[in-house]
């Protein structure tokens, strides 16, 4: 049987059931997020001290500059196939894809830093919810290259004999990154810099 | 959602100058860290400077500049429950902010309240 709805837009909503089901997964997403946040503020706010300087400011800019890059690469992934160029979606598609991959080795050797230092999570409060919010953006990210490494490969072929369904799909794993980059939008600041 | 190829080719454009608009502001907030505002002052100019970039982030790259009612209904309720989420539990802790944790079991409240 048949998914409903994933080419046309259901007559009540205006939607496909895919764009409506990725906004509602973005917002459970937003809730789990902001829960953390708000730890994050209620840690900070009963904390007598903070730590300032403890992470290594120019490597969080640069991942903040690979996630916008990567964010426009989505987009244009999409736009490509708006316009029916296959192969420029392929490029734009990798690209994200190795931007992301770029992001983590970061992540790796900034986690590798602290650890060698022994300031894991269990070394204190700021640690704790340091690890703790970008370990969890991390697996975001890697989640997103999952999807992506299947749009890469096998599904691909969908391309071939349902090319608006697969933009669709395009379309949802754009939305899904590019909220990933705005959580990092938050999360540079708040952990970073203040 | 465009699906026009002249309305796709004019959003890139716009996709392009977001995306440059939004490196120039990370730039601003790196930089601006450099200044060593007072924490309020700092606070409140990194958290301006997040929220204009997520926003530029949502209605362009996430087209909600131009979406359909149903998806401004669930995101209605999202912000509604953020809110919530954010606010209720700072009235747990609204008349001890800025005190000292109460030290527990004998223990300095330093230990457990992050060093």
């Amino acid at each position: 049987m048949n998914i409903p709805y994933t080419v046309e837009e259901r007559p009540d909503t205006g939607l496909t059931n895919g764009k409506l089901g990725i906004w509602l997964f973005l917002a459970s997403e937003v809730m789990l997020f902001g829960a953390l946040f708000s730890t994050y503020i209620i840690l900070r706010t009963g904390a007598p001290e903070w730590p300032h300087g403890e992470l290594n400011i120019l490597l969080g800019a640069v991942n903040t500059v690979i996630l916008i890059s990567s964010s426009v690469t989505m987009v244009m992934a999409w736009a490509s196939l708006k316009l029916n160029d296959w192969g420029k979606h392929r490029l734009y598609l990798i690209s994200t894809f190795l931007l992301a991959g770029w992001f983590l080795v970061n992540k790796y050797f900034e986690y590798k830093d602290h650890l060698d230092k022994g300031e894991g999570p269990w070394h204190s409060t700021f640690h704790a919810i340091y690890f703790t919010l970008t370990g969890l953006h991390g697996i975001h990210i890697l989640g997103g290259m999952i999807v992506m490494l299947y749009f890469i490969g096998p599904g691909a072929k969908l391309w071939k004999t349902s090319p608006e369904q697969f933009a669709n799909r395009i379309e949802a794993t754009g939305l899904y990154w590019h909220f990933v980059d705005l959580v990092w939008i938050f999360l540079f600041p708040v952990l970073y810099l203040l | 959602m465009h699906s026009d190829s002249a309305e796709v080719k004019k959003s890139i454009r716009t996709y392009i100058t977001v995306g440059l608009a939004l490196l120039m502001f990370t730039g601003i907030t790196v930089a601006a860290n450099r200044f060593h505002f007072g924490v309020p002052v700092a606070v409140t100019v990194a958290l301006l400077i997040a929220t204009m970039k997520g926003s530029m982030v949502a209605s362009i790259f996430m087209h909600l500049s131009h979406e359909k009612k149903w998806v401004y209904g669930a995101l209605i309720l999202t912000v509604l429950g953020f809110l919530i989420l954010m606010t209720v539990p700072m009235f747990t802790v609204a008349d001890s902010i800025g005190k000292p944790v109460p030290a527990i079991g004998g223990a300095r409240a330093g230990e457990h309240a992050g060093h």
